[in-house]
């Protein structure tokens, strides 16, 4: 165990493989806590880095391999080795580090890490209580074991895609890797029970996660709906995902307002929220029978929406969110990146968007944790490890190789 | 054993947190659910068994509160608060996301829970940060999604169409994922030290930082991504990825052909279909591949990898519409690319890969004489299983058996019941 310095998980070494944003958003959590997360990678092309590593975007137009933003965001207070995992002091040495870690963590397609001797029995004859948690797109089981994903193919198949759109369309979908956040959200949890468990019990274990079961979850009452009631999502005039079923309330939409690809979304959860927003439309909607109850504005929702767009086609998006907020209404602006991250008071009261300094690219802002803890919170400084930046420190201080043999390791190739 | 099986926690019913203590109490955590004596509002919510409403019919309170168990209390009077009071006492988290003041006006707010309790992990979520600017203003999972930035990124090509919510409640679910993620942060770093906290969740930063490209862009480099059908907002267009299949399903392309086997691979799949004479650029393929790897960094560059990339995409595209969804799921994965089929939830529950793997899951109603299938495991644990404990609870199943573990003697709950508190 590592010394306690304080934070909520410094005592704690992941041994972290994971990658993208599926597997690496998870130990970025981890580490934003306190968790030592080395993150292990091929000095060489032909192991095939992080596809973000060199990608976009780039801060200044400043291109490279130690440059790329997405990666710097998913990566930040985690340390980087390089280890040449072909060859037998690679593997001698990461053997050693998986012995002085708390969890080994990954998310390639299943049987890449059996490949490498590394299926949980053989971890455990290396530490005999290590915590495994793997996070691939079907899991390490099943029919569709060797099919791959990435999170737009984990969104079609768990049914996501799908309950995102409008009638009339094809699926909307997400439009980013919803799954590759969510994912990543389940990793943190699988890896903090599972340490939990090894505290009560004193046994680690395998999580064999699967980020389509993962998506599968989350459509709860809709799939309920189906395997209780026989009522199908995919039917006539479904989905309708901006309007709301469960529960059910009209109005209940996004609405064009004033201005190129501008919008509001309003929700009336009740009589009060409706008589509220008729007031705020100065309009007598209230009195027309066909939206005097909730039953029927369900009923004529068509023709509703169509009123509401023609009030809000002439409005200004924030003006008439903020009228509609006096009168107790949930309504907001459809914000752009640009207007929630810096003209949000919410977002900047809460400290949303830390600065972190990263070797090569400089200060960077990037994604902070929506949480606050009274005494062990998250802290972030050090962007994301540039390609082999803690090999003295991992190799050198923590698995003690002396520094002429960390040099032929570096002339053999192994690091 | 479970992984929270020594867990307590004692939950206020709330639509926006529900997800949260569901997580947990699958996990194995005994998760006491509080709802006011007429029930929580989520017991009327939309769709109901056989379409009956009822305050044991709510399929929506019933997913959310699987493994709970139930009790009733009336906040608004000293013997509910107490009775929470003494409850929480011996609990080890306690989560709650009621209108921001109204706890602190009644003197039960998490900072005074935890006055005489320092072990307790409290978990306050709020759509806007506690005490902050925006603290009073009225949320739903639509307008979360809405302002927090998931909806800007999601829609369609042509903006005439409004940008989309994803379907769900994964607004509310997103901020439970949070909530759940930090209390286990909070529960490990007790386990170390023996001491407790206080932790609250923002559930708009909460969206925020759940938008990939649509924050980072802006952050690193002040672009601002645009909505495409189906596929990822970009700071530039990119091409299309859901063709419609034969069967009047869509399927997502994925990941376009690079290699030369790939290309190789289309041909023959081309071949066997029988559409070579109906693709009318059939050299590009056969140069394609006799190419180790096409370099698609080039792409904007050079005409010829442009065309090639195309070839191959408009291949995908034309076995896609030819066949079946699921034959060209299962054809180009089995062949090495990385598709989707566009299930709608209720597929998933039916598809032999997450049948194989045990994800559809039998619950037990014994009050109906019946049992029910629901979405399963998020995650498979082989040490301590994921498992779904009971149905959610009746209203106030639980009450008697709660307070009396408790410690309250059965004289102070037949007072408590003839008071209306429970």
């Amino acid at each position: 165990m590592r010394e306690h310095d304080g934070t909520a998980l410094g005592h704690l070494r992941i041994c972290d493989f994971t990658g993208q944003l599926a597997g690496a958003g998870a130990t970025k959590f981890l580490a934003a806590f306190g968790a030592q997360v080395i993150r292990i990678e091929d000095p060489t092309n032909e192991g095939r880095w992080d596809i973000l590593r060199g990608g976009q975007p780039f801060k200044d137009e400043r291109r490279g391999i130690n440059l790329g933003g997405s990666f710097n965001n998913h990566n930040v207070e985690k340390l980087g080795i390089t280890l040449n995992l072909r060859k037998e002091r690679g593997k001698e040495l990461l053997h050693e580090l998986i012995k002085i870690s708390d969890v080994v963590s990954e998310n390639f397609a299943a049987g890449v890490f059996e490949r490498l001797g590394l299926s949980y029995p053989e971890l455990q004859t290396l530490k005999d209580d290590i915590i495994y948690v793997s996070n691939c797109g079907f899991g390490h089981s099943g029919p569709y074991v060797n099919y791959k994903t990435w999170g737009p193919i984990v969104q079609a198949v768990s049914g996501l895609t799908f309950s995102s759109g409008l009638p009339g369309q094809p699926s909307a979908g997400w439009g980013y890797s919803y799954m590759d956040h969510t994912g990543a959200y389940y990793m943190a949890m699988a890896i903090l029970m599972a340490l939990h468990h090894r505290t009560v019990t004193g046994d680690g274990q395998w999580v064999d996660m699967s980020c389509t079961e993962a998506g599968a979850s989350l459509n709860g009452p809709a799939l309920l709906d189906y395997t209780i009631n026989g009522r199908p999502l995919r039917r006539e005039g479904s989905p309708n995902s901006n309007r709301s079923q469960f529960p059910a309330m009209a109005p209940h939409g996004i609405y064009k307002t004033e201005g190129e690809d501008n919008w509001i979304a309003i929700a009336s959860r009740n009589e009060d929220d409706w008589a509220a927003i008729c007031e705020v439309a100065g309009t007598t909607w209230a009195n027309d029978p066909r939206f005097a109850t909730l039953a029927a504005r369900v009923e004529n929702e068509d023709d509703l929406d169509q009123r509401i767009t023609d009030w809000t086609r002439h409005q200004e998006r924030f003006e008439l969110a903020a009228k509609l907020q006096a009168a107790n209404v949930p309504a907001t602006a459809v914000q752009r990146p640009g207007e929630r991250v810096d003209h949000d008071s919410d977002t900047e009261a809460w400290g949303l968007w830390p600065t972190v300094h990263q070797t090569e690219m400089g200060d960077v802002r990037v994604d902070g944790m929506p949480v606050h803890l009274s005494k062990t919170d998250w802290h972030v400084e050090n962007g994301a490890p540039c390609l082999g930046e803690h090999n003295e420190y991992v190799f050198g201080d923590l698995l003690g190789i002396s520094e002429s043999e960390l040099v032929s390791l570096r002339e053999e190739g192994v690091l | 054993m479970t992984a929270l099986a020594d867990l307590c926690v004692i939950e206020l019913a709330n639509d926006r947190s529900a997800f949260a203590g569901k997580l947990l109490a699958d996990m194995g955590a005994d998760v006491i659910l509080v709802e006011p004596p007429e029930g929580d509002a989520t017991r009327t919510y939309e769709p109901f068994l056989e379409d009956e409403p009822g305050a044991e019919r709510s399929l929506y309170f019933w997913h959310y509160n699987t493994s709970k168990r139930g009790i009733t209390l009336d906040l608004e009077t000293d013997a509910g608060r107490d009775a929470l009071r003494r409850l929480v006492a011996t609990a080890d988290v306690f989560l709650e996301s009621e209108e921001p003041g109204r706890l602190d006006t009644l003197g039960i707010d998490a900072l005074t829970l935890r006055a005489g309790h320092p072990e307790l992990i409290s978990i306050s979520m709020a759509p806007f940060m506690r005490g902050g600017p925006r603290e009073h203003e009225q949320a739903t999972d639509l307008t979360l999604l809405a302002g927090g930035g998931p909806a800007w990124s999601s829609g369609y090509d042509d903006h005439s169409l409004p940008p989309v919510r994803g379907g769900g409640n994964q607004g509310y679910q997103t901020g439970c994922h949070y909530a759940v993620m930090t209390a286990l942060v909070a529960l490990v770093s007790r386990d170390l030290t023996g001491a407790g906290q206080h932790i609250d969740v923002d559930m708009h930063a909460a969206q925020n930082v759940t938008t990939e490209a649509g924050s980072y862009s802006w952050l690193v480099a002040e672009q601002t991504v645009e909505r495409q059908t189906g596929r990822h907002a970009g700071v530039t267009p990119s091409p299309p990825s859901q063709v419609l299949c034969s069967d009047g399903r869509y399927v997502n392309t994925g990941v376009p052909a690079r290699r030369g086997r790939d290309y190789s691979t289309v041909l023959e799949w081309l071949r066997e279909l029988d559409l070579l004479d109906q693709f009318p650029v059939v050299a590009l393929l056969e140069i394609g591949a006799e190419q180790d790897r096409i370099d698609l960094s080039n792409i904007a560059t050079d005409p010829v990898v442009r065309e090639m990339f195309m070839a191959a995409r408009n291949a995908i595209t034309l076995i896609a519409s030819s066949i079946s969804a699921q034959d060209f799921f299962d054809g180009a994965q089995q062949r090495g690319f990385q598709v989707g089929i566009i299930y709608s939830p209720e597929e998933v529950m039916e598809d032999r890969h997450f049948k194989a793997r045990g994800f559809p899951t039998e619950v037990d109603h014994p009050d109906l004489g019946r049992s029910f299938t629901y979405p399963g495991a998020p995650y498979l644990f082989h040490g301590s299983p994921w498992e779904i404990q009971r149905r959610a609870p009746l209203l106030s199943e639980h009450t008697d058996a709660v307070l009396e573990e408790s410690g309250f003697t059965s004289d102070e709950v037949a007072q408590l019941k003839a008071q209306g508190v429970v």
